[in-house]
């Protein structure tokens, strides 16, 4: 209870840290923070909002997961970011090419997005095992080389008319209906009301919830998962229980850009294709769940959840003028900065608590030896 | 082989000009290979410079920050911040407080790094993509507070730019030097004229801050190896242990070169804006930091070697806006296909198989790309950089040396 408590403190923290700065903010320019944030609250409340937050917080969260794989060997997997965006553009145009009936198109280009994400983030972990190139700046590099590079030149191949070769405004072919992830608001109205508004709550929240499953069995039940974590903590002595650290890294690196891969498909089932000007910064934002969540399969949940709710919540401000939208995005840099902040004090006072108390218990075992002595002499 | 170990030899100031001379022979011979004249144009060279300026000063911020021994992928971020109270400061104060302003905005990302992974030791990557994320929002919510559009802002004013008198036709005291090189760039003589077009790029109108910039590589170099503060700033990244047994305060010195890198990175983002664009707009960093930080390893961390690679990478971003329709890109395959010939000639002298065999592959790949093709798209181009980066370091990582304790959190006492 008390390691619980211990825990929660630092998030917690970091979040009041985070409200106290940004009331600031707004205040010092001429808004009222209190209405902002009212206005937000009141927002979150609607069934209708509720669902754009499942919607957003399910492609942050398994974009937490990859980034969350990569971490728990050591390994910053920065290159999530033109993983998914890869991904994403050659499973809409290999899902455009066929038809099959949905139980086949789906996987066909689910796979297809997971095996691209796998294959470019495994580019990096090669690089890493055979030449020992850095995973971070390789990822940095092959971000760049995956959007300005392959993306913009595939774009324009793939362009859905190709008589207008000069509009960049048309995306990819769409996919036929059969290959779009239904929606899940049947799943959800059970519960409650019908859903306005047009909105559809995308099938793929089942898919993010499984990933996360699949995540924590794998960590914490799995031989693979205890040697991922071994590897991660102390590369030698896991070398030494016969861990092989090469294939380990590969491995880490190619399961992390398949699930990367799955983060453009919420995006895909909602438009059928790749547009012409996708969400962009997932994989960023993926990075900063994962920290905030402290790569814990629940906690990132609840870290997803509050950054789909502020990205959701840019809206309501901007229609109801109580505040710049952008103060949104402050928010999530500052609560990312302050957890991780908080994180590292925390594990030193952990740290500190524990060296007091192994102390304590040995100057009494000290003291009890002396007894010991004592009356054996006497 | 001699001849090169002779090259190596001599001193800075000599071996790379020399150098220079010689990419432009290559470049002379493959344009006369493929007929194109944008290699050694001279705006092919004042674009160069315009694009390495930024790229160099981030790099140059990222020197500091890693020869102190912290990790700094959030020069990104700090470059974008530069930008913005650079274009601020510009505004409300005129030119010269714009680029003095957008020095201490990028100064304190570069504080906030510094706060984070010195004072509470967070990963330097976990802080630099946390500060990443927080300047782009920053820029956007005071821009649209202050100039009411969270994108663009009102037109900036530049400090200007300078003709150099006699070589490039500058005025003195209102008298108009003559321009020798363009006279020479005229007379198309074989090579002369191409080395003459390509200073002349860099000669004519020449902005204060590429000057300012040129500059910094001497005194970098000298502060860094000549002065107890580099000496000790180096001990904090190589050894801090030692230093710290020296009765040195490595925290401190990790505070001010962090903090220094975050204003060269936000120097950079101020003539990004001020300078270049003539006004703060969102995504005009264009990745300049991440750039610079590969400039920062392809130049091995070392102030010559981080302008080289940020010219190089200049010219080739450079290159490609006036390359409309990809035949100076084209003919840059072949650059490429003779680099990666001279790769493989040093890998087999040095009995490297698997280099050799990755060069020639790779350098067949680019030769048969050159024969089948008349123009390369601009893609190709916008991630040559980027290439080159990895290919360095696919070729070299053994060979660039890193400071020793880059990366690792400090703490005092342990």
């Amino acid at each position: 209870m008390r390691r619980l408590l211990f825990s929660a403190s630092a998030p917690v923290g970091a979040f009041i840290l985070t409200l106290i700065i940004s009331s600031i903010t707004l205040w010092a320019f001429g808004s009222n923070p209190f209405s902002a944030y009212g206005d937000m609250l009141d927002h979150a409340a609607k069934l209708e909002t509720q669902v754009d937050i499942l919607n957003r917080a399910t492609p942050l969260y398994l974009s937490a997961v990859a980034a969350a794989i990569g971490f728990r060997m050591n390994l910053f997997n920065i290159g999530v970011e033109g993983q998914y965006l890869f991904a994403f553009l050659i499973a809409a145009q290999v899902g455009s090419l066929v038809s099959l009936p949905g139980i086949l198109h789906i996987p066909l280009i689910m796979v297809t997005a997971m095996a691209v994400g796998a294959a470019y983030a495994g580019i990096a972990g090669v690089l890493r095992v055979t030449r020992g190139v850095n995973e971070v700046i390789s990822t940095i590099m092959l971000n760049a080389i995956a959007i300005s590079g392959f993306i913009a030149w595939l774009q324009r191949r793939w362009q859905a008319d190709q008589e207008q070769f000069t509009s960049t405004t048309l995306g990819t072919v769409p996919i036929e209906e059969s290959g779009l992830f239904p929606d899940i608001n049947g799943l959800l109205e059970i519960f409650t009301r019908e859903i306005g508004q047009g909105k559809e709550l995308t099938g793929l929240l089942l898919v993010a919830v499984a990933v996360g499953f699949a995540y924590h069995f794998l960590l914490n039940h799995m031989r693979f998962g205890f040697d991922l974590r071994a590897s991660g903590l102390n590369p030698f002595a896991a070398r030494a229980g016969g861990i092989p650290p090469k294939r380990m890294i590969v491995a880490a690196m190619c399961l992390s850009g398949a699930v990367a891969g799955l983060i453009g498909m919420v995006e895909l089932a909602e438009g059928a294709k790749f547009p012409p000007d996708p969400i962009k910064g997932l994989g960023f934002a993926g990075i900063a769940v994962a920290l905030l969540g402290r790569n814990n399969p629940f906690a990132m949940v609840l870290s997803a959840l509050l950054f789909a709710f502020l990205d959701v919540s840019a809206g309501i401000l901007q229609n109801t003028q109580a505040a710049t939208k952008e103060i949104v995005n402050i928010m999530q840099g500052i609560v990312l900065l302050a957890a991780v902040i908080a994180y590292g004090v925390s594990r030193r006072v952990q740290d500190r608590e524990e060296a007091r108390l192994t102390a304590e218990a040995l100057q009494h075992d000290d003291k009890n030896d002396k007894n010991g002595k004592i009356e054996a002499t006497t | 082989m001699g001849v090169l170990k002779r090259l190596h030899d001599l001193p800075a100031w000599a071996r790379w000009p020399l150098y220079a001379l010689l990419g432009i022979l290559l470049l002379t011979i493959v344009q006369s290979i493929s007929g194109t004249e944008r290699l050694t144009q001279v705006s092919t060279s004042r674009e160069m410079l315009r694009w390495a300026v930024p790229i160099f000063l981030a790099g140059l911020g990222g020197l500091f920050s890693e020869r102190a021994g912290v990790v700094n992928i959030g020069l990104e971020g700090m470059l974008i911040l530069g930008m913005w109270f650079g274009a601020w400061g510009s505004i409300e104060y005129g030119p010269w407080w714009g680029l003095v302003i957008g020095m201490i905005g990028g100064g304190l990302g570069g504080l906030l790094h510094a706060i984070a992974t010195v004072s509470f030791q967070v990963d330097h990557i976990i802080s630099g993509v946390a500060i990443n994320i927080l300047a782009p929002a920053i820029t956007r919510y005071l821009s649209d507070e202050i100039w009411a559009s969270p994108t663009t802002s009102p037109r900036t004013t530049s400090v200007g730019d300078w003709d150099v008198p006699f070589l490039a036709g500058g005025t003195i005291f209102g008298w108009e030097s003559p321009d020798v090189l363009l006279d020479i760039g005229k007379a198309e003589w074989w090579y002369v004229s191409d080395v003459a077009n390509l200073a002349r790029g860099l000669l004519r109108g020449t902005h204060w801050v590429a000057i300012a910039a040129l500059v910094l590589v001497p005194v970098t170099t000298w502060i860094i190896w000549r002065t107890r503060f580099g000496l000790r700033l180096r001990i904090a990244g190589e050894n801090p242990a030692a230093g710290e047994a020296q009765g040195i305060n490595i925290a401190r010195y990790k505070y001010v070169a962090v903090t220094i890198s975050g204003a060269l990175a936000g120097l950079g983002g101020a003539f990004i804006s001020t300078e270049l664009s003539g006004l703060f707009q969102g995504g005009n960093s264009a990745g300049r930091g991440f750039i610079g930080l590969a400039a920062l390893i392809f130049g091995n961390w070392r102030p010559g070697g981080v302008l080289a690679g940020a010219l190089l990478f200049g010219y080739v971003f450079g290159l490609d806006l006036k390359d409309l329709d990809g035949t100076a890109s084209h003919a840059l395959l072949l650059v490429n296909t003779i680099v990666f010939g001279a790769v493989l000639v040093w890998a087999i002298s040095k009995r490297r198989l698997t280099d050799a065999v990755l060069a020639g592959v790779l350098g067949s790949g680019a030769f048969i790309w050159w024969l089948s093709v008349d123009s390369v798209p601009s893609w190709w181009s916008n991630i040559l950089p980027f290439v080159l980066v990895l290919l360095v370091l696919l070729f070299f990582s053994q060979r660039l040396r890193m400071p020793a304790k880059l990366g690792e959190p400090y703490r005092k006492g342990s």
